[in-house]
């Protein structure tokens, strides 16, 4: 044990330089970048009542939420697994406000497994919210964001993947599923298990017409999906073609805002479908094989806390940006001085630190005796200048190459 | 049943992305050659006399790549594979998440069952010990039966484990029943059919898509040629 202290916990990683460097400046960027597009910046707490945390979206986040209890109050607290309900939380409950509100959040969240490649389990989590919205701008607008936040990164070349939690959801109402019928299905549509679904379908002993919009479902995917749907769901119910409308005004939105982006229409694609009201999408990159960006519309979310807003917005993970992104660390050099206290050389340092350079004052060799250092070449330290005392004061001189 | 697939290969198919399949050497390699040959899909190397690792086919867009079969839903998650063959027993053991199963091969057919003794033990007087090596769907499948158990997890030869006073019965695939036959013990209850599927990585049917339907439309079509 005592030879193994310095392990960190399955899934919880540290950040060393420097890509520490690398990713505290793409956060600037983003935060810069979301701030030019008029999105608030809040900062949820860490911990939180679970009750709070798990409702609306939560119930899907029960299983991934770390859980302990309050000391004060009984109570059980949870570390938040996604920012998400907490953002809805803020707009439903304190800023109340009847126009639309843009809201953008970044932090850590803990999840009690690892749901992603490489099994982080604190993934840096950085989203954009928009509430009080509920047109097809808004998403526009979040895929938008979304396209701009991975080119930030560097990350080129993406794919967007539209679906609508609708249309699924007015097919099993239609069709009158019950609970479990409805969950079996929703998990083998997941899965596009085509043989189970058609099992299952036939063991509802629905009528023909109902039963073979569901099996087609599976199959509605790909650049033609939504011109597919027109014919294999022409007998569904209003609700069913209304949802298949709504994302056929988006793709036809897209085609003008985003027109250099590949978009893939999937309409069995149910992420966070217990809590997601209309248009879901996800963000995949060549070379990848998980999604790296995913959002949607969850109109109902803010209702527990008090309003129901439409809202839509996506999260990602900045550590996953990073990983997948061109961004790497620049050398930046640094110029070296003396150690000393000479008011003309601490004023030089501080002109030229605040002109951005960055200046590293010599530790000389020795300290206390018990322990001594050895001094280290300005080399060593990232320096390819010094500062030396001069005819006019303290000039700046490059360093040989050693 | 099975009917007869000619030795002749499919036209090659026309790709506008490289494909790379997981497939399990044995069994499921052969079953499955005969499937990809009708989408013009042949190996240039035979797995069993090369010790490669990635095959490349006719196909110069397509590769193999060949692990064990329980590695197959984890490579094809993760996007190492495109797509992949796995036996619907090992996917259930992973759970399936992140995949796509749109398609079953028949091929690889069995049952997964329950065996033991040809008597069954008494009614024990505490639980009952089960060795089997798919964990998930025993603990599932006797949930469902409303019977608290003991799983026992084993990686092989799960035949002994009663007669060596290990386990009371055993969870295990059953084929043809010889090998249970062979050791004293009969098949008691039937969990689920197994067969093979075609999985295909998420991203992979997104971003693919052209490639992976035509693959998924040719090895369809060569499916319900057979049966």
């Amino acid at each position: 044990m005592d030879e193994e202290r310095w392990l960190l916990p399955t899934g919880i990683e540290e950040i060393l330089p420097p890509q520490a460097q690398v990713l505290e400046s793409l956060r600037r960027d983003l935060l810069d970048l979301y701030r030019g597009w008029g999105y608030e910046l809040v900062i949820p707490p860490f911990i939180d009542y679970l009750d709070s945390l798990l409702t609306g979206t939560g119930q899907d986040l029960d299983l991934q939420t770390f859980k302990l209890t309050d000391q004060l109050s009984g109570r059980l607290l949870g570390v938040r697994a996604d920012m998400t309900p907490q953002v809805a939380r803020i707009d439903a409950h304190h800023l109340r406000r009847d126009t639309p509100t843009r809201l953008c959040y970044l932090g850590t969240v803990l999840h009690t497994r690892a749901d992603g490649f490489a099994g982080t389990r604190s993934p840096y989590q950085i989203g954009a919210e928009i509430f009080g919205h509920a047109g097809i701008e808004s998403e526009v607008e979040i895929l938008r964001l979304i396209s701009e936040t991975l080119s930030a990164a560097g990350i080129s070349g993406c794919y967007l993947d539209l679906g609508h939690v609708g249309v699924f959801r007015g097919l099993a109402r239609q069709a009158g599923l019950t609970a479990p019928q409805e969950h079996a299905l929703f998990d083998a549509l997941q899965r596009k298990a085509i043989p189970e679904i058609e099992t299952l379908v036939a063991g509802c002993g629905l009528p023909a017409a109902t039963a073979d919009m569901l099996i087609a479902l599976a199959d509605l995917n790909g650049d033609d999906a939504l011109t597919r749907a027109a014919s294999a769901l022409r007998l569904a119910a209003p609700a069913v073609q209304h949802a298949v409308d709504d994302l056929g005004r988006l793709a036809a939105a897209l085609h003008d805002w985003l027109p250099d982006v590949s978009i893939h229409y999937d309409l069995a694609e149910l992420r966070g479908y217990r809590y997601k009201t209309g248009a879901v999408f996800a963000a995949f990159v060549p070379g990848w094989g998980l999604e790296i960006a995913r959002g949607g519309r969850y109109d109902d979310i803010g209702r527990v806390f008090g309003r129901a807003r439409p809202a839509v917005g996506f999260s990602t993970d900045l550590k996953g940006l990073l990983r997948l992104g061109s961004r790497r660390a620049a050398p930046t050099p640094a110029i070296y001085a003396p150690w000393s206290s000479d008011p003309a050389l601490l004023a030089q340092i501080q002109r030229l630190r605040q002109a951005g350079e960055r200046v590293i004052a010599a530790l000389p060799a020795g300290g206390a005796a018990a322990a001594p250092t050895a001094a280290r070449t300005p080399q060593e330290l990232g320096c390819d200048r010094h500062l030396i005392q001069g005819a006019a004061g303290w000039e700046i001189q490059v360093l040989d190459e050693i | 049943m099975m009917g007869t697939l000619t030795a002749a290969s499919g036209p090659s198919l026309d790709l506008d992305a490289s494909l790379t399949i997981a497939l399990s050497k044995g069994r499921i390699f052969d079953a499955t050659l005969p499937l990809l040959a009708q989408a013009g899909i042949r190996p240039l190397d035979d797995p069993e006399t090369s010790r490669k690792l990635i095959l490349q086919t006719s196909n110069p867009l397509v590769k193999l790549v060949i692990i064990r079969a329980s590695d197959v839903p984890t490579y094809c998650q993760y996007g190492a594979a495109d797509l992949g063959v796995a036996g619907k027993d090992v996917l259930l053991e992973h759970g399936g998440e992140g995949l796509y199963e749109p398609l079953d091969l028949r091929i690889g057919c069995c049952r997964l069952m329950v065996a033991g003794p040809p008597q069954p033990p008494s009614p024990p007087s505490g639980r009952l010990r089960i060795a089997t090596k798919y964990v998930k769907s025993a603990e599932r499948y006797y949930a469902a039966k409303g019977q608290q158990v003991e799983i026992i997890k084993l990686y092989g030869s799960m035949e002994l484990a009663p007669l060596v006073g290990l386990a009371d019965l055993i969870v295990d695939l059953v084929e043809s029943g010889n090998t249970l036959k062979a050791n004293g013990l009969v098949p008691l209850e039937h969990i689920a059919d197994i067969s093979s599927r075609l999985v295909v990585n998420k991203a992979a049917w997104k971003m693919k898509h052209a490639a992976v339907s035509a693959l998924l439309g040719v090895l369809r079509q060569a499916v319900a040629d057979i049966h």
